[in-house]
């Protein structure tokens, strides 16, 4: 019994990471109606990155979060000029295939440099024990960091002025061009945004799970599962719904093998896309803000 | 039907593909037809759902895989001939996408794409699992089972034959289904998905009806294709190069036409080709598949057909 406990709990610290990584995905959705599908490869990217900056450059593991936040960023913004601008407004077949093929050219250069060889980060913290089961320090480090940064990018989006340009430019394209936004620096702006939340999110996972080339398929599939769950568009109903999963996740774990977990994820999707395509915040009143 | 000039130059094709290895007993030649084959089959079936009803299927590599499999256990496991386990791997999987598309018809645009690569996962992370089928070792098959087909080497020219002539009824299926009024319906839920379904279109109908249409051909080249190799795997049976190279193909060519994904898949294969011999690209095939995709996206939507069209419109009542 304890051991389920424990096993849900653990759930909740990991989901916590599946949510800031479906944050990225959801902002950039909200916003200019594109799925990235270059998604996984950040992951992957910052995954690698905190490989390289702490394995080969040997900074302490959690001090190459302000690297890889702005590192993915400045990719953001690249990935929106070279593949995203030019599909803006055009049907989302276009931007799914832009944003696929970029991922196919990271994917592809990934698997040329590292191969598909399982990649490990030596990070270790002091757990915290529950009985005979202790939850590892790097869990509970990637909740905590996790958090922060949902609590930093709320303030970003309802306390300052350019977080207000962004939800304008979310609620209405056009209009926001009318009151003197300029929406094209606001969608890149909202597009390095979404991939810094991926980078990020694939540094906490590897601080956590050995990961390989490939392990960003796997990611990206949870993140569309949590942002469905928790609403198209809608970042805090990400962060639930991605601790929602990680319960999930921790529920299953004790019964079923492991490499059913996804199988199970993708019955939740489709499920959930049928009977509740607003998400689970559909459940509750909608509070105005 | 045999008047219009485009059902010539099907015929015309297969006819070449058909006499072209077997004049000079060229195995080589062959091998590199078969893959064409292979890619055309793929092509113009993933051009139904892309070109016609502007559906991304990311997953439909899925239908080759599973035919493949279905068609190797019946014959390793069950001991069923060629013909009959192609057959059921074919009818098998076609209903298995209606059930598919009838769990994921009423997602629309996107959120249907992103099921698609969903059925992908899942159904891969079943197949390494699922004891019966090897889990992720796989099925091999016993050289033994050439033999009602007259020894291996007369084997390889039957599957030959077979897959040109699941190439040609994939060519011959795109152009039945643009010409009839299901396509029409399909390519006004491209246009326009709102607009058909208040003409009258039962959109989601047709859109389970074509992700079941277009997973039956592909399951049968998946199953010769593997009963030639005689070794099925996850790995190789849900190939993310193979599924990618499908949408490349597919767009190349020129989404939305029969015979677009056709050229693209010869247009392909030689580049292909000369990639695989220049010995710095070969590590290189994603990143080149992705560039070449996003520069098609980005600067010719319409593909090939797209511009040859543009370039001389008096095409458009000849080729299809």
């Amino acid at each position: 019994m304890i051991g389920l406990l424990a096993s849900l709990l653990d759930g909740v610290l990991i989901g916590a990471v599946y949510g800031l990584a479906a944050m990225g995905i959801t902002l950039i959705w909200g916003v200019m109606d594109v799925v990235n599908l270059t998604h996984g490869s950040l992951i992957v990217a910052g995954m690698f990155a905190v490989y390289a900056l702490a394995g080969a450059a040997g900074l302490p593991v959690y001090a190459t979060l302000p690297i890889v936040l702005v590192g993915a960023f400045l990719a953001g913004l690249a990935l929106y000029w070279i593949s995203v601008h030019r599909v803006i407004g055009q049907p989302p077949l276009m931007s799914l295939l832009s944003t696929f093929s970029v991922n196919l050219v990271l994917v592809g250069l990934g698997t040329a440099i590292w191969s598909t060889d399982l990649f490990n980060v030596p990070a270790s913290l002091p757990g915290f024990s529950l009985g005979r089961y202790t939850f590892p320090g790097t869990h509970l480090m990637a909740a905590a960091l996790t958090a922060v940064i949902a609590g930093v990018l709320y303030l970003f989006l309802y306390r300052t002025r350019i977080g207000k340009a962004v939800r304008a430019v979310s609620g209405n394209r056009e209009a926001a061009e009318l009151v003197g936004i300029p929406t094209s620096q606001v969608l890149a702006l909202a597009f390095g945004l979404g991939a810094a939340l991926a980078g990020v999110a694939g540094m906490l996972i590897a601080t956590m799970f050995p990961f390989t080339v490939l392990s960003g398929d796997a990611y990206q599939l949870k993140s569309f599962v949590v942002t469905v769950l928790g609403g198209l568009g809608n970042p805090t109903g990400a962060l639930l719904a991605g601790v929602a999963l990680g319960l999930v996740e921790g529920l299953t774990t004790p019964f079923v093998p492991v490499s059913w977990t996804l199988v199970i994820e993708f019955v939740l999707f489709v499920l959930v896309l049928i009977a509740l395509p607003g998400g689970l915040v559909q459940l509750w009143p909608r509070r105005r803000d | 039907m045999a008047r219009r000039p485009f059902f010539w130059i099907i015929a015309a094709v297969v006819a070449l593909f058909a006499a072209l290895p077997a004049l000079g007993n060229d195995i080589e030649l062959r091998e590199s037809l078969l893959l064409a084959a292979i890619y055309v089959t793929l092509a113009s079936n993933i051009n139904m759902m892309l070109g016609y009803a502007g559906y991304v299927n990311f997953g439909s590599i899925v239908f080759f895989g599973l035919g493949g499999y279905l068609c190797v256990w019946l014959m390793g496991s069950h001991g069923w001939p060629l013909a009959a386990a192609l057959a059921a791997g074919g009818v098998a999987v076609s209903a298995l996408a209606l059930v598919f598309g009838l769990g994921i018809l009423r997602l629309r645009g996107v959120y249907f794409a992103l099921a698609t690569i969903g059925v992908n996962e899942g159904v891969m992370a079943f197949v390494s699992t699922f004891q019966p089928w090897g889990g992720s070792s796989g099925i091999y098959l016993s050289p033994a089972l050439f033999q009602p087909l007259g020894g291996p080497a007369r084997a390889l020219w039957i599957i030959y034959y077979l897959l040109v002539a699941v190439m040609a009824a994939s060519l011959y299926l795109s152009y039945a289904v643009k010409r009839s009024k299901f396509g029409l319906g399909l390519l006004a839920i491209g246009q326009n998905e709102d607009a058909a379904a208040v003409l009258g279109v039962p959109a989601p109908r047709y859109k389970a009806m074509v992700y079941s249409l277009s997973a039956f051909l592909p399951a049968i080249a998946g199953g010769l294709y593997f009963f030639k190799s005689a070794f099925i795997q996850p790995p190789d049976a849900f190939d993310l190069q193979l599924s990618t190279e499908t949408i490349v193909i597919a767009m190349l060519g020129g989404q939305g036409t029969v015979v677009g994904p056709a050229i693209g898949a010869f247009l392909y294969e030689q580049l292909r080709g000369w990639l695989l011999t220049s010995e710095s690209f070969s590590h290189f095939q994603l990143v080149i598949s992705g560039v070449l995709l996003l520069a098609i996206v980005l600067f010719a939507p319409g593909g090939l057909m797209g511009w040859l069209y543009r370039r001389w419109p008096r095409l458009r009542g000849i080729l299809e």
